[in-house]
């Protein structure tokens, strides 16, 4: 390489760091700017021009939101419908997933056509029949109701995102321990399963995220104030305070707290598994 | 082709080459040996009847991913499948208050609600609207994702994992949040927009309120929407630019082709797959986009602020005419279905033995 190029390409370098950085700090700005308004007493918070570095710190508004009436009924509901539905979902899922990563059977094909057209629907669009179907069924109201509807949606992509990765499991394990003298389920259990721990683990926290940021469904299905989801009180909290900001982004701040950790654990996971399972096939 | 999935190599690098636990069986065979498959547990079977058992072992085979699958389609028929018939039935009919708690059967209407809604001007600046909301969310999100994702090439180790934090940190954030957040960033009191507009000379955006106006307020929208789906999009993408041969770039580098040549005629072919799946996936959930409106005007959008999705939403609960807002729903369904037929085929193609 000649003098001229690799300072061309240092040049290069830099001004790509430089980029790089700067779209770093747009992007996490608005999350930088929850936190501090969340942190900060309302004289700072209402000051212009507005102040970019932490001055006082205090935990008065977070007070207020956790003091609301039903903050901690509505946390239960969040956790309890998040729970369910990761439950139900990865049971139901797995067993459809290995089918899929295992077998050859007549209407596969149709099979994977629903499970991926479905994720196309939108959501808001079925919420009417869902509704009815929930009011006949007597569980409008009822987190029970909430979780069979999450589950619908969130199981296609908990099997595909699954069958991607029993495919990365070599069959030639489970047949092995079958030689061996496992039975299929034996095999199941001892050879795909352990493997399967990350993708489950991947999985899981996926659906997790989705149905404690679910907003319309439960918002329409769950109609008293304590069964009510994260979602819906961070919104009521929203109107009810007017433009109480401290207020609303300490709350903002508490809803996205467990999804944000539990995100930071699986991150890589979610992502390779999206890379692999979803993406590529 | 209707086969299995020819056993591969383990796609993701976290997933060990051995069963991790103790005790697990493992393959032990010495070399020359004939596999001698064995039935399970290796109990002897009855001589009396060898073909029966086999013929109910072998129906017992082929029934068993059926019974795998049974649980999620029973599911999906149930809660999913049943909705959508009855949604498009509840278009053909005549769905108020009244029938729904009486419970009695809401009389016929036929194609009426479709008649009136396509014969609606008003539905189709709507559709406009929202068509328009998607093209613009879903070519910012592609286009910044692109950049994003071959700048992260260029740089250093650290900026690289600095990126990727951020990203994935606004990854986690829940829509409602996200939405709160621009909400107060836009305020028009004290909010951090206003502010910085009215640093550049001649501007006075204080006191702007961004949602008098439903072109600014959609720019805020956009915004949200556009800033919670680059980091899917710029994620996938790198992933995607992962598997580019560096021989192929470094060849047409010798051959003389330079940035946009090279990207244009080496780099995107191979990208390609993912580009297509990332747009028809963002295109889709765009041209849905309900929570973010609704959050942003306070659970009460004015008429101006209506997408499809919104639209039908509150012609059904609010305004209480159910089968109208079904019949939006089911055509909302059918123009995404274009989105949807892309999305499938690509995943299809890409799985090759699907």
């Amino acid at each position: 390489m000649n003098p001229s190029s690799a300072r061309r390409s240092r040049h290069g370098r830099f001004t790509a760091n430089a980029l790089g950085l700067l779209f770093s700090a747009v992007m996490a700005f608005p999350i930088y700017w929850m936190l501090l308004t969340a942190f900060r007493p309302a004289e700072e918070i209402h000051h212009s021009p507005p102040q970019f570095w932490p001055g006082h710190l205090t935990l008065e508004h977070f007070r207020r939101a956790v003091d609301t009436p039903t903050f901690w009924a509505n946390v239960r509901a969040s956790v309890l419908i998040g729970i369910g539905t990761v439950v139900v979902s990865l049971l139901i899922g797995t067993l459809a997933a290995f089918a899929l990563a295992r077998f050859s059977f007549a209407g596969r094909k149709a099979f994977v056509l629903v499970i991926l057209g479905v994720q196309m629907i939108p959501l808001a669009g079925l919420i009417i029949p869902v509704y009815l179907l929930l009011s006949d069924a007597g569980l409008t109201d009822s987190l029970l109701g909430v979780v069979l509807t999450y589950l619908v949606f969130m199981l296609p992509f908990t099997v595909w995102l699954l069958r991607g990765f029993i495919v990365g499991i070599p069959v030639e394990l489970e047949e092995a321990a079958m030689v061996d003298g496992c039975t299929r389920l034996g095999a199941f259990r001892r050879v795909v399963l352990p493997l399967l721990a990350p993708g489950l683990v991947a999985t899981s926290i996926y659906a997790l995220v989705q149905a404690w940021n679910e907003y319309v469904l439960a918002y329409v299905l769950l109609s008293s104030n304590d069964k009510q989801t994260l979602s819906i009180w961070l919104v009521s909290f929203q109107t009810s305070f007017g433009t109480d900001y401290g207020g609303l982004m300490a709350g903002a701040t508490l809803t996205a707290l467990p999804v944000a950790v539990f995100f930071a654990i699986v991150q890589r996971r979610v992502a390779t598994g999206l890379a692999t399972g979803a993406v590529k096939g | 082709m209707e086969t299995a999935d020819p056993p591969r190599p383990p796609e993701t690098p976290e997933t060990p080459e051995t069963p991790g636990t103790p005790g697990s069986p493992r393959v032990r065979r010495t070399p020359g040996a004939p596999r001698r498959p064995r039935t399970p547990g290796s109990r002897r079977q009855g001589a009396h009847a060898p073909g029966a058992r086999r013929a109910l072992r072998s129906a017992r085979r082929l029934a068993l991913p059926y019974v795998l699958i049974a649980p999620t389609v029973l599911a999906l028929a149930a809660v999913l499948g049943y909705p959508l018939v009855d949604l498009l039935l509840l278009s053909f009919q005549d769905m108020t208050r009244r029938q729904l708690f009486s419970g009695t059967a809401p009389p016929w209407a036929g194609l009426d609600h479709y008649r009136t809604i396509l014969s609606d001007g008003f539905f189709w600046t709507v559709v406009g609207r929202t068509a328009l909301f998607t093209v613009v969310c879903v070519g910012a999100t592609m286009l910044l994702a692109m950049v994003v994702a071959l700048l992260m090439r260029r740089v250093a180790p650290w900026v690289r994992m600095t990126m990727v934090g951020v990203l994935v940190a606004v990854w986690a954030m829940p829509i409602m949040v996200a939405a709160s957040i621009f909400r107060w960033l836009s305020d028009a009191d004290y909010g951090v927009v206003n502010w910085l507009l009215g640093l550049v000379p001649g501007l006075d955006f204080s006191k702007h309120n961004w949602f008098d106006n439903p072109w600014q307020g959609f720019a805020v929208i956009a915004g949200v929407v556009v800033w919670g789906a680059v980091p899917f999009a710029a994620i996938t993408l790198q992933a995607a630019l992962g598997q580019v041969p560096a021989e192929l770039e470094e060849a047409a580098m010798v051959d003389g082709a330079r940035g946009l040549q090279l990207f244009r005629h080496v780099t995107f072919p191979v990208i390609k797959p993912a580009v297509v799946l990332v747009t028809s996936l963002s295109a889709i959930w765009d041209f849905g986009v309900f929570n973010q409106i609704w959050l942003m005007r306070g659970g009460q959008p004015e008429k101006d602020y209506y997408l499809l999705g919104v639209y039908s939403f509150i012609e059904s609960f609010a305004v209480n005419r159910y089968s109208v807002g079904a019949a939006i729903a089911v055509i909302t369904v059918l123009m995404l279905l274009g989105g949807a037929v892309v999305y499938v085929r690509q995943i299809i193609r890409l799985g090759g033995a699907e």
